[in-house]
């Protein structure tokens, strides 16, 4: 089967230094993909490099088996039509009520009505387990896991087939980050979409992967399926999984500490 | 060391470079933009209404104060070489071809260039940008061209209304403190006003509305991250603005009267 993402050899640095070294993973149709690591591993470059926000330096990545690096404006504009995204501090806007946020996109699309638009926001956010109410307040007055909601629901509401969520759980208590992540779970499979997420946190990569990449210095060192995640072998992947205080990824995160203390 | 001193003068000269070309080709794409179609008109209306209408009160308070000083100032001058009955027309073409726009550009490169880029700042820093454009809306279009037109709109608005407040300040003082006779004075306040003196004003007025919402747009859609960053962009669209509304009156000035 074809994959419906697939990233080969991707590269990047910044001011010479290197953050992707060449990340290489596929996601089929359908799948759900954790991706874990160390804060600056590269795991939101990459999704960047994916939404065309950011563009490699080397390496290709296809979506349903167009190569989509160095694509025209127009087509990244049509690619990016099936693709939904909730940023990791939900990135709504503020100056929008929350019904015009989760249309946004609808409304930029097809013609209609505010009563319309009001009608579709309040069947999307019920979907998530929020109030009818909720529509008609502002970003700034939801608390963090609401936005959270919120969030998805701008991301689901014109049924795209490709999810991506950076840190969905982040900054929110752990019975929140569960209903969180039911939420993703359910949507991604009611939609039938291929979702691909960043996580640190290991319960919530449990509840929604099908299938985990660690990157570590910039390359996926382990990629597999959610039950193998704690017996690769693999003494990074090991440390990660268990959240343990020592072993190499400290070593490596104290010497990158000191070099740029150095650097600075 | 003399060395090291070169260097810095050319990095520095480099960098001023690479910033007006950044400028430039953010000047180019906002433009073509801003020419097309989607037009977002409630975003276009909201900044309309938060320059042009929430801005008349300063604008109407600095022209005002500026009218009642400069006909002081020129009464107490000309009296020197009794030329005290020119102070009307005085009064009326500085405040239309000079202190009306530059001041009105001046107050509102600070009240809305700053709101400009601390909430396009704010919207890079927390990612709403990058949301716009996944949620298939150029940000160029949506967030830069409404501010660019709204701009352009409403400044000429605003320093036709700044004159005539200018002027009738003028009027107050020339009338209730100096004792000028009033009919005489509003007399001589049209005798020599040509509908040029008007037109060069209301040009200018344009151009720096152009110029502040650019500039207010540019700093924050190139903001740093965080709170600093953001603060950075605000101050620095402010200067900016004001430092190219100052050159841009010399140029406009000299392009209109050819010399």
């Amino acid at each position: 089967m074809q994959a419906k993402i697939k990233i080969e050899n991707l590269k990047k640095s910044f001011a010479g230094k290197d953050i992707l070294t060449g990340v290489s993973v596929e996601v089929a149709p359908q799948e759900s993909l954790v991706i874990i690591g160390t804060s600056g591993c590269g795991k939101s470059v990459t999704l960047k490099c994916l939404l065309g926000l950011i563009t490699p330096d080397s390496g290709a990545i296809f979506i349903d088996g167009r190569d989509t690096v160095g694509q025209s404006r127009q087509a990244r504009e049509e690619m990016l039509q099936n693709f939904g995204m909730t940023f990791q501090f939900g990135a709504l806007f503020d100056s929008l009520p929350i019904w015009e946020n989760v249309t946004f996109r609808l409304r930029q699309k097809i013609t209609m009505s505010r009563e319309e638009a009001r009608q579709t926001a309040r069947e999307i956010v019920g979907q998530l387990g929020l109030g009818a109410h909720v529509i008609d307040q502002y970003p700034a007055e939801l608390s963090g896991g609401m936005q959270k909601r919120v969030a998805l629901a701008r991301a689901v509401a014109d049924k795209p087939e490709i999810l991506l969520f950076d840190e969905p759980t982040s900054g929110l208590d752990p019975i929140t980050g569960g209903v969180i992540d039911n939420l993703i779970k359910d949507s991604v499979k009611r939609l039938g979409a291929t979702a691909i997420t960043i996580s640190h946190d290991m319960a919530s990569v449990r509840r929604i992967a099908d299938k985990v990449a660690m990157i570590h210095h910039g390359k996926v060192i382990w990629c597999g399926p959610v039950g193998e995640m704690d017996n690769t072998g693999i003494a990074e992947v090991d440390q990660f999984v268990h959240g343990k205080a020592q072993g190499p990824l400290t070593t490596a995160m104290n010497a990158q500490a000191l070099e740029e203390g150095l650097n600075a | 060391m003399p060395f090291q001193f070169l260097r810095q003068i050319g990095q520095a000269a480099f960098q001023f470079l690479a910033s007006l070309g950044r400028i430039a080709f953010f000047t180019a794409s906002a433009v073509r933009w801003t020419m097309q179609p989607p037009y977002y008109g409630r975003q276009i209306g909201r900044q309309i209404i938060d320059i042009g209408y929430y801005s008349l009160p300063v604008v109407g308070l600095t022209t005002l104060f500026s009218g009642m000083v400069l006909a002081l100032q020129s009464y107490t001058g000309f009296a020197r070489f009794s030329a005290e009955d020119t102070v009307a027309t005085v009064v009326v073409l500085s405040v239309t071809r000079e202190l009306g726009p530059v001041l009105a550009g001046l107050m509102v490169a600070g009240r809305i260039g700053a709101s400009m880029a601390a909430e396009i700042g704010t919207m890079r820093v927390t990612d709403q940008i990058d949301a716009l454009d996944t949620l298939s809306t150029r940000p160029m279009q949506y967030l830069v061209a409404p501010r660019l037109l709204a701009g352009t709109i409403c400044l000429p608005f605003l320093v036709i209304i700044g004159d005539i407040i200018g002027v009738f300040g003028g009027y107050i003082v020339g009338v209730y403190r100096l004792g000028f006779n009033a009919s005489l004075y509003l007399n001589r306040t049209l005798q020599f006003l040509e509908v040029s003196d008007v037109m060069l004003g209301v040009i200018k007025a344009g151009v720096f509305g152009f110029l502040i919402a650019l500039m207010g747009c540019y700093h924050g859609y190139h903001s740093g991250r965080g709170a600093e960053g953001v603060g950075l962009a605000t101050t620095n669209a402010v200067v900016s603005s004001s430092i190219f509304i100052l050159i841009a009156n010399y140029i406009v000035t000299a392009l209109f009267f050819g010399v």
